[in-house]
């Protein structure tokens, strides 16, 4: 019996964090890919510490809904699933090349293979080009347009600058947007700045993070100048100086967001049985037909 | 009727219904009696089934082979083998005993009507070994709803032709039986539980339960799934057995779970201070709360936030394995291992504030007032500041009052007393 577990970090405060990772899950568990989805959580329940012993599979995925290794994906996960024997040089990683490292879990005496986070899979890139999509909601988007990519800089966490900077270059080879630059909340360059970045009259402003909330939906849209203050809200696309940003809002509430968990269980070997076509076509953006 | 328990007591013997043997649950006991060994048996209640490993061979071979193996816990032992001319067919597999009686070279019709006569016992069979399974928690939960471990199967179906409750937290499960022996569950509040079923949001997926326990009945978000805030107005009226548990899971994520391991005398405690020690990164600072000299500190967190009118789960976890706390774990069905998160959080916190010395301040207060302030506190401590009644000036922490008391005791700049909180600091 083959499981899934996606393990995100949840809020005491924030109703909406954990909406995603339902959504996802949900998704994951309409395409029949796996015989149970479960989800587990650092700030709402089941908690880390638990989540294991609820689950009934003897194959197991965990898959971090995180965007970028670090401290959860490094430290936090593996003590509290209590990964037997974990060792970050498991993942032999430059920061972004986390695969999958399989350890016994002290919890259930089992098995578990855990997986990299989210947010620096390869087809994470896919992901960011479709919040471009639904939010311009033109499947074609990209001529007359720049992307920004959004998120901490090196100052929380050398990886997270790291992840959008990687997902930044992979969108531009593909020369798709006129422009496309990675932007940064703490340091150069600043999201502060956006309109100097850009010469396009249109400007997709995506961050990469996982659920929406203070970051997203009061520190961007005021740092950005979508507006004074958050409560007063904004428009899609709100003129920023001369420029139309739209604003994405957090790439994670993107429904193909499900698509890279999957990738991520199937790296580690998990037997998708055909899922991820059907992922990709089901979250399509329903322009253009 | 009650055909199945012939040992029972007749006279209190509550009655069973007429349970009709589903064609799926006849194939599955016709699976598992042909997987047998020869020596192995299918012990359900009333009916024991084997193979008939003489098969066409006389009756006094698989008599032997089956010598000692007969023992239904039934006392009367006479005439042990006197009924085997009921041998139904020369080329049957399949041998039962039932009570006394053992028949042997039955084949598959004849197991059949020997099954639809114990429909009861089969059914109940069927219903564990093959639609909720093998995994512990939801096994040994749905087996405790409906007291199977504890009652025969004949007093369990007729009380669960009826319906058989029992309370999880703030849910009500309700068990009911099938004519087929099926079982239906039904998951609601417990304060809902005399309201007809139609003045209720009726719901099919568990799933649906996670916006039910997303927020209180005035709307705030529930960060603590176990808070006995559960809203009403809702019913689960018709599940499945793995559908209930999912659902109850759901509602009170892995309590069942953990519940199971105490059960099987194994729940992994974590208490307060290898839980605190473990912390890392921001809550790091949570282990130099303790100073080794003293718990109080924890037995004020276990009475803020782990009581029963804060939390459903039966706290578990103490200082440490040597140390217990001098607060009651509470009374609730499935236990607390580890401080949870919600508490780390906030003894984060308390780490902070409780690094503070206390000073002395002097006020002018009446007593009234004084007994006020007290008041105040209980009210907004015990979440019953909606409660108070707009007009009820005779309640201290009325709105009004309060209000008093700040326009009478505050300076200008919102001091109690005209009394700097930080003389030194100065503001
Ligand atoms: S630590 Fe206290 S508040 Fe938290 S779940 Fe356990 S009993 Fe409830």
């Amino acid at each position: 019996m083959q499981s899934l577990v996606i393990v995100a970090h949840g809020s005491h405060l924030n109703p909406d964090s954990s909406a995603p990772t339902y959504a996802h899950a949900d998704t994951i568990r309409a395409s029949g890919a796996f015989d149970e989805v479960r989800t587990g959580f650092w700030k709402e329940e089941p908690h880390f510490r638990e989540v294991l012993r609820t689950v009934e599979g003897d194959e197991i995925y965990v898959v971090p809904l995180f965007v970028s290794e670090g401290y959860f994906t490094e430290r936090v996960i593996p003590r509290e699933l209590r990964l037997a024997g974990w060792d970050v040089d498991e993942w032999d990683s430059d920061g972004l090349s986390a695969d999958q490292a399989t350890l016994v879990a002290a919890d259930i005496d089992r098995e578990v293979h855990y997986c990299g986070p989210v947010g620096t899979h390869r087809a994470m890139t896919d992901v960011i080009v479709r919040r471009a999509e639904s939010v311009t909601d033109d499947a074609d988007v990209g001529e007359g347009f720049g992307l920004a990519v959004v998120g901490h800089g090196t100052e929380r966490n050398e990886n997270s600058a790291k992840a959008i900077a990687y997902h930044a270059d992979r969108i531009r080879e593909r020369d798709r947007f006129d422009e496309v630059t990675a932007l940064y909340m703490d340091e150069d360059p600043e999201v502060d700045d956006l309109p100097e970045f850009f010469a396009s009259d249109d400007v997709v402003l995506v961050p990469l993070f996982i659920a929406d909330g203070y970051h997203t939906q009061e520190d961007i849209p005021e740092d950005v100048g979508l507006c004074a203050d958050y409560t007063e809200g904004y428009d899609v696309p709100e003129p920023v100086d001369g420029a139309r940003v739209w604003y994405a809002g957090a790439v994670g509430t993107e429904p193909l967001m499900a698509d890279v968990i999957l990738e991520r269980a199937g790296d580690a070997g998990a037997d998708l049985r055909g899922a991820l076509a059907d992922v990709r076509e089901t979250t399509r953006v329903a322009t253009g037909d | 009727m009650a055909d199945s328990a012939p040992a029972a007591a007749a006279d209190d013997d509550p009655v069973a219904p007429a349970i009709e043997l589903s064609a799926a649950a006849f194939d599955a006991l016709l699976a598992a009696a042909e997987s047998l060994g020869p020596d192995e048996r299918l012990r359900l209640e009333g009916v024991t089934v084997g193979l008939d490993a003489a098969g066409t061979d006389d009756a006094e071979n698989a008599d032997s082979a089956n010598a000692g193996t007969a023992n239904t816990a039934d006392t009367a032992n006479t005439a042990d083998t006197a009924n085997t001319a009921n041998t139904a067919d020369a080329d049957g597999r399949f041998m039962v005993e039932i009570g006394d009686e053992r028949r042997t070279g039955l084949d598959d019709r004849d197991l059949h009507e020997v099954a639809a006569d114990h429909a009861a016992a089969v059914t109940d069979w069927y219903v564990f070994e093959h639609v909720v399974g093998e995994f512990g928690p939801r096994r040994a939960f749905l087996r405790w709803l409906e007291d199977a471990d504890g009652e025969t199967v004949a007093r369990r179906y007729a009380a669960l032709a009826d319906g058989v409750a029992r309370e999880w937290g703030q849910l009500r499960v309700t068990v009911r039986l099938t004519d087929r022996g099926e079982r239906r569950y039904e998951v609601r509040h417990v304060d809902d539980a005399d309201v007809p079923r139609t003045d209720l949001t009726a719901y099919d997926d568990p799933l649906d339960a996670r916006e039910i326990v997303r927020s209180d009945e005035r709307g705030r978000y529930r960060p603590l799934k176990t808070a006995p805030t559960l809203r009403r107005g809702w019913v689960f009226a018709d599940l499945g057995p793995t559908d209930a548990y999912e659902t109850v899971e759901t509602v009170y994520p892995a309590t069942v779970a953990n519940w199971y391991r105490e059960r099987e005398g194994d729940l992994d405690v974590n208490h307060w201070r290898e839980t605190m020690e473990r912390q890392s990164g921001i809550y790091g600072v949570v282990k130099t709360w303790d100073r080794g000299e003293s718990y109080h500190h924890v037995n004020w967190v276990a009475e803020a936030c782990c009581d029963d009118s804060q939390c459903l789960k039966r706290r578990e976890w103490e200082y440490d394995d040597e140390t217990d706390l001098d607060v009651d774990g509470g009374d609730g069905a499935f236990p607390c291992r580890e401080p949870c998160s919600l508490v780390v959080s906030a003894a984060r916190k308390w780490t902070r504030l409780e690094s503070e010395q206390s000073r002395t301040y002097e006020f002018e207060l009446t007593p009234s007032e004084k007994a006020q302030v007290e008041a105040v506190i209980d009210a907004v401590a015990d979440g019953r500041t909606d409660e108070i009644r707009e007009a009820d000036t005779k309640d201290d922490a009325n709105r009004y009052r309060t209000r008093f008391l700040r326009a009478k005791r505050f300076d200008d700049d919102g001091t109690l007393g005209g009394v700097p909180t930080d003389p030194d600091g100065g503001e």
